[in-house]
């Protein structure tokens, strides 16, 4: 089948099965998993995966492709996102066969919601500052700590989670990377209201969480590097919109705007002109990236340009719409006014702006690090958190 | 849509590379322009005939090729005729003349290419041509009169070319006046010519801010203050990263416009216009800051920085007041 053939083909599925209406309606998680099992059996899920996990082995094009397709379509998997996008493509890399056999046939139908247990409290930007301990329990790992900023947990299956296993070395080299089941008694799951007053994120407690060695995800100590994995792909994969449903019906979209403002302004069309070229310079470049990956040369720390560039285009997006809307958008819950309120999320989750900044000088252009306190300093020296 | 560079334009961008690495540096640019090395170009590396067709004595390229060429005629800021000759060669292209092809193809001719501003009567072209791109090392002006389009020797009677004091003194321009000057009609002005001249400076000013970036990049690195190397820095650093992603997006755009040029007709338009409005502004902006981010000395006479924020602000304005790419982007999306 040629891919124009597929994207033809897929269209057709998506146009039968997306739930719209009624359908749409009732219990979202019922209505996600429900639509993820049908995804997955008509093979539109996991397309680049391998075979062997239960993925489908194809190309970035056809991935592409079905990408195209379902630009027109709001799907229901966010409660996916962080499993497709970020926790199952670390398994894959990083985990062992047991792991994959295990826990990546369920991700890519819908059976299992995963989240990813990163960041606390006392370390966002610096997360391998991180103090959630993991200590050997006989054949497992007991597990103490709090996590934050954890999208979907509230109805997660598993975590991946990043623990400290050593705290006589360095930072970055006590780490050790798990796979924790969320329905463990002692993990509870706390859900935190954000600015834009929805509760997508949570702040998660372990207390005396134990965790069986065959879900330890790398060697001991080598945490690090496994999300290092992860966060990479986290990059890509917000910078592609895996997982995110359709952008189309966005309220500050090009197309939303002139519905709506007067575009017989020159100072109205100016302004829309230059949303058209911001959303199209990205486009091009995130689809440069993608033809790149296909052709071998993975993208890399140039995941995290996409990723700013995105964070940047997001908020310039909600703030010029609510500017040409004008004070409407600020009252009577207008749809504009909730995604200004949304919008700064992109420029903080997933490494904040500044970051992302860092790693493009370092990583891209080689430019030399700042100095470290940090780096070779034993954990339990370091100063970490908020501290007066 | 193709957007990487297959293997063999990869060579060619390398051999185009290495050729101006050696015969012109960025700090021989001040220089002006060197007939020498325009000759070598085009009889060693054939640059100048690359979109000529084979017919002609070209090599039949595309603009994908085209695009790789410029962006290295960019980044070292490569004085002459070159781009003004390819702007003709794009008009030619769609108005063919055996013997200026073959002329352009060979390097015996170089050419530049006016608006209108002339008129055609019995006694030959009159106007007054203001700005005429690399209008002094030109032999060939095309330009059009009424409907038709006209190649003018620029050595002939009729004609009185007059340098300009040009802000980029790397690459020249000069007011041109006809009076009665013998004009042959090449036929009918292309439309798309005027999208795929913009399609072919953003590739220059691809090259001329990624040059600028990897200079600024290069001196982070080497230069100390407080102790430090002032790329570790995040007021700098920070800077630098942004720029680079302004870098990134225009390499895209000019990917997909010279893709549209070669395969995608009704693109052409759109993709042409977002070049220009956004290319033509990230390499100004790119220029800018890496001048600004040299400190002292990047504002000094010798150093090259000034070549490039020069180069830059010049192509950014060369079409036209940049508002017209914008407007027509407005016209395109039918806002």
């Amino acid at each position: 089948m040629d891919l124009a053939d597929y994207q033809r083909a897929a269209r057709q599925w998506l146009e039968r099965n997306v739930p719209s209406g009624e359908q749409a309606g009732g219990d979202p998680i019922a209505v996600a998993k429900d639509f993820m099992a049908r995804l997955y059996d008509a093979g539109y899920s996991g397309i680049t995966w391998p075979e062997r996990w239960g993925g489908q082995g194809l190309t970035q094009q056809e991935e592409r492709a079905f990408n195209a397709a379902a630009r027109d379509f709001a799907l229901p998997t966010y409660v996916f996102s962080i499993g497709l996008g970020m926790t199952g493509p670390t398994i894959v890399d990083r985990g062992t066969d047991a792991q994959r056999e295990r826990f990546v046939r369920p991700l890519l139908r819908g059976e299992e919601i995963w989240c990813q247990l990163f960041s606390e409290p006392g370390a966002g930007s610096d997360v391998a500052a991180l103090q959630t301990r993991a200590e050997r329990d006989g054949d497992g790992w007991i597990v103490n700590g709090q996590k934050v900023w954890t999208s979907v947990a509230q109805h997660a299956d598993w975590g991946l989670l990043l623990a400290r296993t050593n705290v006589d070395v360095p930072k970055h080299k006590g780490l050790t990377m798990f796979v924790v089941d969320m329905h463990h008694p002692g993990v509870t799951v706390r859900p935190l209201k954000d600015m834009s007053g929805r509760s997508n994120f949570n702040e998660i407690f372990f207390d005396d969480v134990h965790i069986p060695d065959e879900h330890r995800v790398g060697d001991v100590d080598d945490g690090w590097s496994v999300a290092v994995t992860t966060l990479l792909h986290e990059r890509l994969s917000i910078s592609a919109g895996v997982g995110m449903g359709g952008r189309k019906d966005h309220p500050a979209s090009l197309e939303a705007l002139r519905r709506t403002l007067d575009t017989s302004d020159p100072l109205v069309r100016d302004e829309l002109v230059e949303l058209h070229i911001r959303s199209r310079a990205l486009d091009l470049f995130n689809r440069r990236l993608a033809q790149e990956t296909e052709a071998g040369v993975f993208p890399g720390a140039r995941g995290s340009v996409a990723k700013l560039l995105l964070a940047e285009l997001t908020l310039f997006q909600a703030d010029l719409a609510t500017r040409l809307a004008g004070p409407e958008s600020v009252a009577g819950g207008h749809p504009l006014g909730a995604a200004l309120a949304m919008a700064p999320g992109l420029a903080l989750g997933g490494g904040t702006n500044e970051i992302m900044r860092n790693i493009v000088g370092d990583r891209v252009l080689n430019l030399p690090p700042e100095p470290r306190v940090d780096k070779n300093v034993p954990f339990k020296e370091l100063k970490v958190g908020t501290q007066a | 849509m193709k957007l990487v560079l297959s293997q063999e334009q990869r060579e060619l961008r390398a051999a185009v590379r290495d050729f101006l690495a050696a015969a012109s540096p960025p700090g021989k640019a001040r220089q002006g322009y060197d007939p020498q090395v325009y000759a070598r170009l085009n009889g060693e590396l054939g640059l100048s005939g690359l979109i000529v067709g084979e017919e002609y004595g070209g090599a039949g390229a595309g603009f994908a090729e085209l695009a790789v060429a410029l962006e290295e005629t960019g980044a070292v800021l490569l004085p002459g005729p070159f781009l003004a000759t390819v702007f003709a060669t794009i008009a030619l292209t769609r108005a063919p003349d055996k013997e200026l092809l073959s002329g352009i193809a060979e390097g015996r001719l170089s050419a530049t290419l006016a608006g209108d501003g002339a008129t055609a009567g019995g006694d030959g072209l009159t106007g007054t041509l203001p700005r005429v791109l690399s209008g002094m090392e030109a032999d060939v002006l095309l330009v059009t009169a009424g409907s038709g389009l006209y190649a003018v020797d620029l050595t002939g009677p009729g004609v009185t070319r007059t340098p300009l004091d040009t802000l980029d003194i790397t690459r020249g321009q000069a007011g041109i006046v006809l009076d009665g000057a013998p004009g042959r009609l090449l036929g009918e002005p292309g439309d798309e010519v005027a999208d795929l001249v913009a399609v072919a400076l953003a590739a220059e000013q691809l090259g001329v801010m990624r040059a600028a970036l990897d200079a600024i990049v290069a001196y982070a690195k080497i230069r100390v203050a407080f102790g430090r190397y002032i790329g570790s820095y995040q007021g700098v650093k920070h800077k630098l990263a942004d720029m680079h992603g302004k870098l990134e997006q225009a390499e895209s755009i000019v990917r997909y416009a010279a893709w549209a040029a070669d395969e995608a007709a009704d693109e052409l338009p759109g993709a042409a216009a977002l070049a220009q409005a956004y290319v033509g502004r990230a390499c100004f902006e790119v220029a800018r800051d890496h001048l600004l981010l040299y400190g002292g000395i990047g504002y000094t006479w010798e150093h090259d920085a000034h070549l490039y924020f020069k180069r830059a602000k010049t192509d950014e304005v060369l079409l036209g007041p940049t508002r017209i790419h914008r407007a027509r982007l407005a016209e395109l999306l039918e806002l």
